[in-house]
């Protein structure tokens, strides 16, 4: 009996771990592969003058140059929309109502939105701010879509960041003499930032990687885009319409290279920053 | 005049009566310990002093607390003003993510101090006051956290003293920490009362012994006794008070 109870979990842990590593293994290896073969095909591709350059010749010739400007624009817009809007909502659930049947509307409301595919978002955009508020093809319409798109991730993400933060901090704060929106924003907001800036930076990659919702509301035209009603085209739909066009593949390839290295900047400069700053907070 | 007076004090969470008609004088500058066995009501009694409980939707309370001869529930009374006045130490550390010196200068700021070197002057008074400044004083800025745990409960002492109160609620404050800790926190509340007005949740009856001017014992909710410190701990009136301090139950 003694053996038994020691022999049965030691093979039962090894079957386990076998399996999970062996999970683990595959879904890095996919990943890498991925990645891989698109760099392989469109490092070779990207030069100076192809990051500098307006693509030519409907992007068989040139650069991207405009695409990334889009793309920057476009991302930037809908996370200086959605940000500020989905902290005040994820506070204002976590912080300043009972649980009724508002904060389950709002809760159910945000999760329906997260499920919706973005396409749907892009119609909307289109006949809302597009062709209802006669914005066009701008990037302020495609900002404006984006925006909406990521709202419930950077609600639940935040939400779930200040509800994890301990009620014991309030207390403490209370018990000082704070104020209720003192508490917040000193000793609440402090200790979730970490988790609320993960989902915004999750969403600013949701938001450049994005195509369907972009080509209808941002457009496709390679112009350098001067202003917020400036149309454009962003690098997804660049690389979208390169490859299903059969315009350029070399092209094309070097566009997703680019996709890949730009996000990748994007989460460790987000990543460096956040953590400054937290460093920074501790330190002062 | 009686720092605190407390009427026919009784409490509820929902349907549940957690105090039963509570009548109380607390003086100033004495010590005074509420002790008793867990769920007696005594960690809602402190925080009904400071009315901390109303950041809790189902709590409920009649009766009269009024601190230096003023209704504290009076429309008046502002909440941020009397928490200022009167501050609590919890039965756990509660450091804030911040450092050492932000920790202690978090009421000051509350407050509007901006100036560096005022929030100096009172962070190290505070710490001196709690015993911590010879410990910390060359490390202001490190985590708060990165402290042992009976620093922790020190700094929370310090960080109440730093909004200069009058009443000094304490509930069970050496309840997790070493003995080494607990007496530097014992020794620094005997220096306090002579600044405060302190009431405290003792963690056992031995430490309720040591501190304490007045005592004063609870059990479900109820005020069994309440005397001068030597009375309780000699000649109890009550039986109840007596099987309890001589181990009988609890």
């Amino acid at each position: 009996m003694d053996k038994n109870m020691k022999a049965k979990p030691r093979i039962g842990d090894k079957a386990a771990k076998a399996v999970i590593w062996t999970a683990a293994l595959l879904v890095i290896a996919v990943l890498v592969c991925i990645i891989l073969y698109v760099l392989a095909k469109g490092l070779p591709v990207i030069s100076w003058s192809f990051l500098t350059e307006v693509p030519r010749n409907m992007g068989r010739e040139g650069g991207v140059a405009s695409t990334i400007v889009s793309t920057l624009l476009v991302t930037f817009t809908a996370i200086v929309i959605a940000t500020p809007l989905g902290i005040g909502t994820a506070f204002y659930l976590a912080e300043y109502t009972k649980e009724g049947i508002i904060t389950r509307i709002i809760r159910f409301s945000a999760e329906s939105l997260a499920g919706i595919p973005s396409i749907v978002y892009g119609l909307f955009g289109f006949v809302f701010f597009v062709e209802i508020l006669g914005m066009g093809w701008s990037v302020l319409s495609g900002g404006l879509t984006l925006a909406i798109m990521i709202l419930p991730t950077v609600i639940r993400t935040s939400e779930e960041a200040i509800i994890t933060v301990p009620k014991s901090y309030r207390e403490v704060s209370f018990s000082l003499g704070g104020t209720k929106w003192q508490t917040i924003f000193r000793a609440v907001f402090p200790s979730a930032i970490r988790g609320i800036t993960n989902g915004v930076i999750l969403s600013v990659g949701r938001c450049v990687a994005e195509t369907a919702a972009v080509y209808l509301t941002l457009g496709s035209t390679l112009r350098m885009p001067t202003s917020l009603f400036s149309p454009g085209r962003s690098m997804a739909v660049h690389f979208y319409l390169l490859a299903s066009e059969d315009i350029s593949m070399e092209n094309a390839y070097g566009t997703a290279a680019l996709l890949i290295i730009l996000i990748f900047l994007i989460n460790v400069v987000a990543n460096t920053a956040v953590n400054r700053m937290i460093a920074k907070n501790a330190k002062r | 005049m009686n720092k605190i007076s407390i009427e026919r004090l009784n409490f509820f969470y929902k349907d549940k009566q957690v105090i039963r008609d509570l009548s109380l004088e607390i003086e100033a500058n004495k010590i005074l310990s509420v002790f008793g066995p867990s769920n007696s009501g005594i960690t809602t009694f402190l925080r009904s002093l400071n009315r901390l409980y109303d950041l809790v939707p189902e709590a409920r309370m009649e009766g009269l607390i009024l601190l230096d001869g003023k209704d504290i529930h009076a429309k008046d009374v502002s909440l941020t003003e009397l928490r200022r006045r009167v501050g609590m130490v919890f039965d756990v550390p509660t450091p804030l993510p911040l450092s050492i010196f932000d920790n202690v200068a978090y009421g000051p700021r509350l407050g509007g101090v901006k100036s560096r070197a005022k929030l100096m002057e009172t962070v190290e008074e505070a710490l001196r006051m709690a015993a911590l400044w010879d410990e910390v004083q060359n490390r202001l800025d490190i985590p708060a956290m990165s402290l042992s745990g009976g620093q922790q409960q020190r700094l929370c002492v310090a960080r109440v003293l730093a909004l200069k109160p009058e009443v000094v609620l304490l509930d069970r404050p050496c309840s997790g920490l070493d003995p080494i800790s607990t007496a530097k926190i014992e020794e620094s509340l005997c220096e306090l009362k002579k600044r405060f007005t302190i009431v405290i949740a003792p963690h056992n009856v031995q430490q309720a012994g040591r501190i304490s001017d007045r005592a004063a014992f609870m059990l479900s909710g109820e005020l069994v006794e309440e005397d001068s410190a030597q009375m309780i701990f000699s000649n109890p009136k009550n039986s109840r008070t007596n099987d309890y301090i001589t181990g009988r139950f609890g």
